[in-house]
């Protein structure tokens, strides 16, 4: 890899580290397309609760992995919001980064002569 | 402010059609990977890795689109446009994976359907899309930004409409499937627009700095260009 690509790369990363890290914090609350489509139908209470009428959210069930350490975008255990999700942001774009990375790179195709 | 969960959850398809798609989804991505090997190579690879954590990251950046709405990028057109369809489809799948496994979002039941959905046939459309339009518009940044817009609301559009065709098929309510197709159609439609201007202002910007490293601009060539002589020598596979 040569070092051009390399200080692209870093680059690239640094944005994403921002993005997630930071930029995370002020995005949108409001459920997305297809949540608000699961929605639509019901009645909500207060606290985001089903009170009554029909939708495809009603039938939703619990994750199987709910209990995990970054469940939720938030790492658990922090209680500061912006801390909480901003980590878990940047502890997710470095997984990304490094699974993703990893199994392509192990993947590529290797130019014969070269080991 | 919170980033939810925004991906199909457990329990709103069945679980026959739930495992239909998972098997529809692994024998799509076995394909992919087969198909991947031949693009990756020491530049490729990397940039692989770049796409997919930059495409967790914009994730969670939803934006809204109506009162009450928001949307997300979904990544698949931007992931065609970069790193090509066939690793592009796997760095989608990288990030479902990961956001099912460690953030919870997306149910484990339901992989296979947002894997089909969003890597599989949002990634097709802008792929199709993009090899087409690559054809008519000029190879510069601002025709391939153009490109990636247009290919990226259909792509998003028809991801939602995955969505759909899974829950006629699979769906726990009796509700009108009509009334979820215009729904989900019109709300990503409007999220394929902010999913759009995000992924041409990110390719345009990569093809102004490193025109090389983006396979839209190395592929998809209006006529065949001759490749230069190689060193390499076929080799079995």
């Amino acid at each position: 890899m040569s070092k051009r690509l390399g200080w692209f790369l870093a680059g690239g990363l640094l944005v994403a580290l921002l993005l997630a890290g930071v930029a995370s914090n002020f995005a949108s609350g409001s459920p997305d397309g297809l949540d608000a489509a699961a929605r639509q139908g019901c009645t909500f209470g207060a606290d985001g609760e089903i009170t009554g009428g029909t939708c495809m959210l009603q039938r939703e069930q619990g994750h199987q992995l709910a209990g995990g350490p970054l469940a939720g975008y938030r790492i658990k255990g922090i209680h500061n919001d912006f801390l909480a999700t901003g980590l878990s942001g940047v502890l997710g774009v470095l997984i990304t980064f490094a699974v993703g990375g990893g199994v392509f790179w192990l993947a590529r195709r290797r130019t014969p002569g070269k080991p | 402010m919170q980033v939810e969960a925004m991906h199909i959850a457990n329990g709103i398809v069945n679980g026959p059609v739930s495992a239909i798609f998972a098997v529809f989804a692994a024998l799509a991505l076995s394909f992919c990977v087969w198909r991947a090997r031949a693009d990756l190579d020491d530049r490729l690879a990397p940039m692989a890795g770049l796409v997919s954590a930059f495409i967790f990251a914009v994730q969670m950046l939803n934006f809204q689109v109506l009162p009450g709405v928001s949307g997300h990028l979904l990544g698949g057109t931007l992931a065609v446009v970069l790193v090509g369809p066939w690793v592009g489809t796997l760095c989608v799948s990288t990030v479902l994976i990961i956001q099912c496994l460690l953030f919870a979002d997306g149910g484990l039941t339901a992989i296979g359907l947002n894997i089909t959905n969003m890597a599989i046939l949002g990634t097709a459309a802008g792929y199709l899309l993009v090899a087409a339009l690559m054809r008519v518009l000029p190879r510069t940044p601002a025709g391939l930004g153009t490109t990636t817009f247009i290919a990226s609301v259909i792509g998003v559009v028809v991801a939602s409409q995955g969505f759909v065709l899974e829950y006629w098929l699979g769906g726990t309510t009796q509700l009108s499937i009509p009334l979820i197709a215009g729904t989900m159609a019109g709300s990503h439609l409007l999220i394929g627009i902010g999913e759009g201007l995000i992924a041409a202002t990110t390719v345009a910007t990569v093809a102004r700095v490193r025109p090389d490293l983006v396979y839209a601009m190395r592929r998809f060539r209006k006529p065949p260009v001759a490749e230069p002589a190689t060193t390499t020598t076929p080799t079995a596979v």
